[in-house]
């Protein structure tokens, strides 16, 4: 018995041992898989317009380049000719949780980069990490400008703009197309994203407008639900301008509740995060509302093949267009094909030829030419643009539409975004 | 109009809601002395099948006034299907326990719902505002405010007056009172205390699933609002006095009126002023406010 267990040991090693000789040939002639880790919102709030379009948008890139059928210049198929395997994982859960997660990516899943992150919380949470455990980490939707403005990193990389331009854009925008304003009150959620963009729209009118004054600051907590007060103090307060940084599903029940009650027929709307909910709220997006998308994405994209290949491959995935967060996803496995293809003139590919390829790197996307040039070349900068909706045919259409180059509504390195809006917001000399 | 005026109504229309959303709490802990955690749960399921009933109604193109019923109807199945499944199911296995078991038995519902929404309904936000804006609004000074929201507030008076009445001026009530006062004393005079759990929780469901019912047409339907209410829902319960209907009535009061004094007036401090108020009212009365004394058992 025991004579049969050894020589059956000894077919198996055999049999492994083939195996592995014959993958290890394979291998010479396929080059490896390189994995990626992608991290979104696949439930809880952000979901809906956040998490599920960049999940889709994710899928559909990635299945496109495997294919090589990506426009010029990214022809190759995958990463250098080397397919890419999607692992995608739930960002909801807290900052704890997501943590947890992505040592999990790292250690038992084995992906070679990360991908992902919409909350700034999370972003917060996951850059020191990444840098501990030397893994390069591309944050693709987060707007906090703290990420880069406040620590330095090697390894982490977010390659669309922060989200400091959203409230100075809003604030040119309102000044140049209404300067007859007066008023302007805002409701934001009361968190670190609702009081820091009230925050610097606040700054930025001050400086563009400082005859207008403030009426209303209305800070509901994230996830309240009901805004029946706050929509009467608004209504009271005889705004000409309503600023509001609401998503998920607090932007989509204030505006359930809002438009019933006239309120934006007293008071024009600024969302600032608003691209995504064009199709979201279809006619409950009163006329005229004023919407960005955290630079030239989504509506505001420029035309051009990459953006009409991103909407085709969407489409095969969705209903409708892409929107800002499909846009920022497609951003960021596009400038890690750009590095990984410039490094991989060092084959194999190491950590350190990436992060030299994308650091300052300039690629193109769907969304326009995007410049790694803030955060010691670790934080993408571009233009954007507003514009305002209007119903056409049942369809929100954005009309009026204008743009404003990078360095117009970004502070330049080195300053802080705050500093540099109380300033006087003036560009790099 | 003035501020004052915008203040009361404001806060009228949110007490109701609150009050709405938090009577199934303390009905059910009131007669079974079990603090529901599930009860946000159910609030979510009762605004999903809000969601899919009335969605259903709109999308075959009945008359919209009936998808009114629909809302109605949601909260019953809900309650009908739900309750039963949870008491006879698994509570009844233990009761008898510490309370602090039965906290963490109902914890895990409230997760497993979570989870079961989610593969029901999936992540996506749903919504069916047609109901919300379908009475028209009306006119008080320089405010409009929909109709909808004078349906919220007379419903919320007619479940509380239901539920008084039923309480104190009906036999059922006398012996729902009998079994809050003394369950092994009931069940020895010959109560079907079974029986009495099994309906109170049922109902206390009902009444949770139509909370989520009638808030449905106001917000976006998704993963995550049964959390959000039941803080909220707790802090009502508890400034009123836990297991008290006029409890519950007079914390929903309380809450929405300091709630729309600060949007109004103090908007920097309106998350703060709902917790304050609860911090100050169980500094003064640990119990809330109209907790009933309890008697000592020899």
């Amino acid at each position: 018995m025991s004579k049969f267990f050894s020589r059956t040991k000894v077919a198996i090693a055999l049999m492994l041992g083939g195996v592995g000789l014959f993958s290890g040939s394979a291998h010479a002639q396929n080059p490896q898989p390189v994995r990626v880790g992608f991290v979104t919102f696949l439930s809880g709030p952000a979901a809906g317009p956040f998490g599920v379009p960049a999940r889709l948008a994710a899928e559909a890139v990635v299945e496109s380049l495997n294919a090589g059928k990506v426009p010029a210049p990214y022809t190759t198929k995958g990463f250098g000719g080397a397919p890419i395997e999607l692992v995608v994982i739930d960002e909801a859960g807290g900052t704890t949780k997501q943590v947890s997660e992505y040592r999990n990516l790292v250690s038992r899943q084995n992906v070679d980069y990360i991908i992902g992150y919409i909350s700034s919380g999370d972003c917060l949470a996951i850059a020191p990490v990444a840098e501990e455990v030397k893994k390069i980490t591309i944050l693709v939707d987060c707007g906090t400008p703290r990420v880069f403005e406040e620590a330095s990193y090697k390894y982490v990389f977010r390659t669309r703009p922060h989200a400091t331009m959203d409230a100075v854009a809003a604030a040119l925008y309102l000044t140049e197309q209404f300067p007859d304003i007066k008023t302007y009150g805002g409701i934001n959620q009361n968190y670190a994203w609702g009081q820091d963009s009230w925050s610097d729209f606040e700054l930025a009118m001050k400086t563009l407008k400082p005859s207008a004054t403030v009426t209303t600051s209305q800070m509901p907590k994230f996830g309240a639900g009901q805004y029946g007060a706050e929509i009467s103090a608004l209504m009271q307060s005889n705004s000409d301008v309503i600023h509001s940084s609401l998503w998920g599903g607090d932007l989509e029940a204030f505006m359930m509740q809002a438009v019933p009650r006239g309120l934006f027929k007293k008071s024009k709307l600024v969302l600032v995060a608003g691209e995504p909910y064009l199709h979201r709220l279809g006619s409950n997006m009163p006329d005229g509302t004023i919407v960005g998308a955290r630079g030239t994405n989504g509506v505001f994209a420029p035309e051009g093949k990459l953006k009409t290949w991103l909407k085709e491959i969407y489409r095969t995935k969705a209903d409708h267009d892409p929107n800002y967060p499909a846009y920022v996803t497609a951003m960021a496995f596009l400038g890690l094909k750009t590095a990984y293809e410039k490094a991989k003139a060092k084959v194999p590919v190491s950590d350190d030829a990436l992060i030299a390829a994308l650091e300052h790197s300039t690629f193109e996307s769907p969304s326009g030419r995007v410049v790694m040039g803030l955060g010691k070349g670790h934080q993408a900068v571009m233009g954007t643009a507003y514009g305002s909706t209007k119903l056409v045919n049942g369809q929100v259409t954005v009309v009026n539409i204008k743009q404003y180059p990078a360095e117009r509504v970004t502070p330049p390195e080195g300053v802080s975004s705050a500093d540099w809006i109380k300033g006087g917001m003036k560009p790099k000399q | 109009m003035s501020h004052f005026l915008a203040i009361f109504i404001d806060g009228v229309i949110y007490s109701s809601w609150l009050f709405i959303i938090a009577v199934g709490l303390t009905l059910i802990y009131g007669v079974m002395k079990i603090l529901n955690v599930a009860h946000g749960s159910l609030y979510a399921l009762g605004a999903y099948a809000a969601t899919a009933l009335g969605g259903y109604w709109l999308a075959t193109g009945h008359a919209p006034m009936g998808s009114y019923a629909m809302l109605v109807l949601a909260a019953i199945v809900v309650g009908l299907i739900a309750g039963p499944v949870i008491e006879r199911g698994l509570l009844r296995f233990v009761y008898g326990k510490e309370e602090v078991v039965l906290v963490l038995v109902t914890y895990a519902v409230f997760l497993i719902l979570e989870d079961l929404t989610k593969l029901a309904f999936g992540v996506d936000p749903l919504s069916i505002p047609e109901p919300y804006a379908l009475l028209g609004s009306f006119e008080v000074g320089d405010l409009v405010y929909p109709t909808y929201s004078v349906v919220l507030v007379g419903l919320s008076l007619l479940v509380a007056l239901v539920l008084a009445l039923v309480l104190n001026k009906t036999r059922q009530g006398k012996i729902l009172q009998a079994v809050i006062h003394d369950r092994e004393m009931s069940a020895a005079m010959g109560i079907n205390v079974s029986r009495v759990y099994l309906v109170t929780f049922t109902v206390g469901v009902m009444l949770a699933a139509l909370g989520g019912a009638l808030t449905a047409p106001t917000i976006s339907v998704q993963p995550g609002i049964a959390a959000e209410v039941i803080v909220l829902a707790f802090a009502v319960v508890v400034i009123g006095g836990l297991g008290s209907l006029g409890g519950a009535a007079l914390g929903a009061v309380i809450v929405g009126m300091v709630r729309a004094w600060a949007v109004h007036k103090l908007p920097e401090v309106e998350l703060f002023s709902v917790y304050a108020v609860m911090a100050l009212v169980l500094i003064v009365r640990p119990k809330g406010l109209f907790a009933a004394p309890e008697a000592r058992k020899i």
